[in-house]
């Protein structure tokens, strides 16, 4: 079944500073073609190991291995927790980044490509000449979103991709990561505290603490998990507002 | 004495000064923010190197514009002198002139404008590197942009010290 292929395999993999280890032989396999939501204690090293998945920082010790064999393999796009835009350029500049540079683009088709992404994260291609400073929270993870899909990746990792949004645009977000993921069929790796899009968006939840992944499967599966840490953070007085943690 | 002075070393320490302060605190300013808003490792993720993209470019800017702005900031230092020679010691600037002829040679010009890409290097390198060293708050901004330009400072003036021992052994 193509739905059990192993996009990222992660073996016994350790990342540290100095004395500190943050991540603690984790092992993690990511199918393709899923929707993966992690979550931890913040400062537990969810951004760690997302960025050394990405390349960003370098492992102490442990395998990462690649295994997406399909068209665009290779090809990932990150969404940063606050965009990180490129300041100096406007939004359609950002998204037409990778591209100018991976390949040689008439800018008329540039400018195509860039308003169909613009168009695909539900903008249009009049706030494609605005700058990041002028755009609001929602429109930058828009755009942000935008520019990580710019080179078709076959593998998405987004940083709380909700944060900072307010109930209904975080709701949109969701909705738009659902439908796209749904179309273009990648894989997406998300860190996220929002419970709801937990329950809305993944088909997976791994939760993280001490270092290691302590809780695997869907929602469900890691709702009854009697670990003490997942269980504080499903069951605890916020996870009950939601009444996620009743059933 | 004034057109020695200005060609071979304060025409070109006062203009590296300077640029150190503005342009050098500008970079890593603007580099450091880049760095907190993780543009860089934005950069880094879509395969472009940053040393590349962001250092290169604003280094060899600075190659280029620091010897010409010391050869502006020289040709002030001179009229500047030319001026104060007419008004405090009733030189007519036609004599100045003479002077300057007389006391210039082209190896005080060359001298000056030698050491500016050099200046330009360290200010440029120093500001770069200060600006990827910020962590994620405002205050490292601070503290880092602070030390760009009392380190660019301080480097352009022993560089400068370093030349003048290096062009007293070669006799320029």
């Amino acid at each position: 079944m193509s739905d059990e292929e192993i996009a990222i395999s992660v073996r016994d993999l350790v990342v540290g500073f100095g004395k500190r280890t943050v991540i603690d032989h984790l092992s993690l396999d990511v199918r393709a073609g899923e929707i993966i939501g992690l979550v931890g204690a913040s400062g537990g090293g969810k951004s760690v190991l997302m960025r050394t998945l990405i390349g960003l920082l370098p492992k102490r010790g442990g395998e990462i291995e690649f295994r997406d064999r399909r068209n665009g393999a290779g090809r990932r796009g990150v969404l940063f927790q606050q965009g990180a835009l490129f300041s100096a350029l406007n939004a359609r500049q950002n998204i037409q980044l990778p591209l100018r540079e991976s390949a040689h683009l008439s800018p008329g088709l540039l400018d195509e490509i860039a308003n169909a992404k613009l168009e695909m994260v539900g903008l249009t291609a009049e706030d494609g000449d605005k700058f990041p400073s002028e755009l609001s929270g929602g429109m930058t993870k828009r755009v942000a979103l935008a520019r990580a899909l710019a080179l078709d990746p076959a593998l998405l990792f987004l940083d709380e991709p909700t944060s900072g949004l307010d109930p209904i645009a975080a709701g949109e977000f969701d909705a738009l990561i659902k439908t796209l993921q749904r179309t273009l069929r990648f894989t997406v790796f998300m860190i996220t505290h929002d419970l709801n899009s937990l329950a809305a968006v993944c088909n997976r939840v791994a939760a993280l603490a001490d270092g290691k992944i302590v809780a695997l499967g869907p929602l469900s599966a890691v709702l009854a998990s009697d670990h003490p840490w997942v269980r504080a953070y499903f069951h605890g007085a916020r996870a009950q507002m939601l009444h996620l943690g009743s059933n | 004495m004034v057109g020695i002075l200005v060609l071979r070393e304060l025409g070109v320490l006062i203009v590296a000064i300077m640029v150190a302060g503005r342009s050098g605190s500008a970079y890593t300013a603007e580099l450091g923010s880049m760095k907190m808003r993780e543009e860089i490792d934005a950069l880094s993720t879509m395969g472009l190197d940053p040393i590349a993209v962001l250092i290169l470019p604003r280094v060899a800017a600075l190659v280029i514009a620091l010897p010409i702005l010391t050869f502006i900031g020289s040709m002030a230092g001179l009229y500047g002198g030319g001026i104060v020679a007419q008004f405090y010691g009733d030189m007519a600037p036609a004599v100045y002139v003479q002077r300057l002829h007389e006391a210039v040679s082209i190896t005080s010009f060359k001298v000056g404008i030698l050491k500016a890409p050099f200046m330009a290097l360290v200010i440029g390198i120093v500001a770069c590197g200060e600006g990827l060293r910020v962590q994620g708050s405002a205050e490292s901004l601070g503290k880092q942009t602070t030390t760009s330009v009392v380190k660019s400072i301080f480097l352009v003036i022993v560089l400068d010290g370093l030349f003048a021992v290096f062009f007293a052994s070669i006799g320029m």
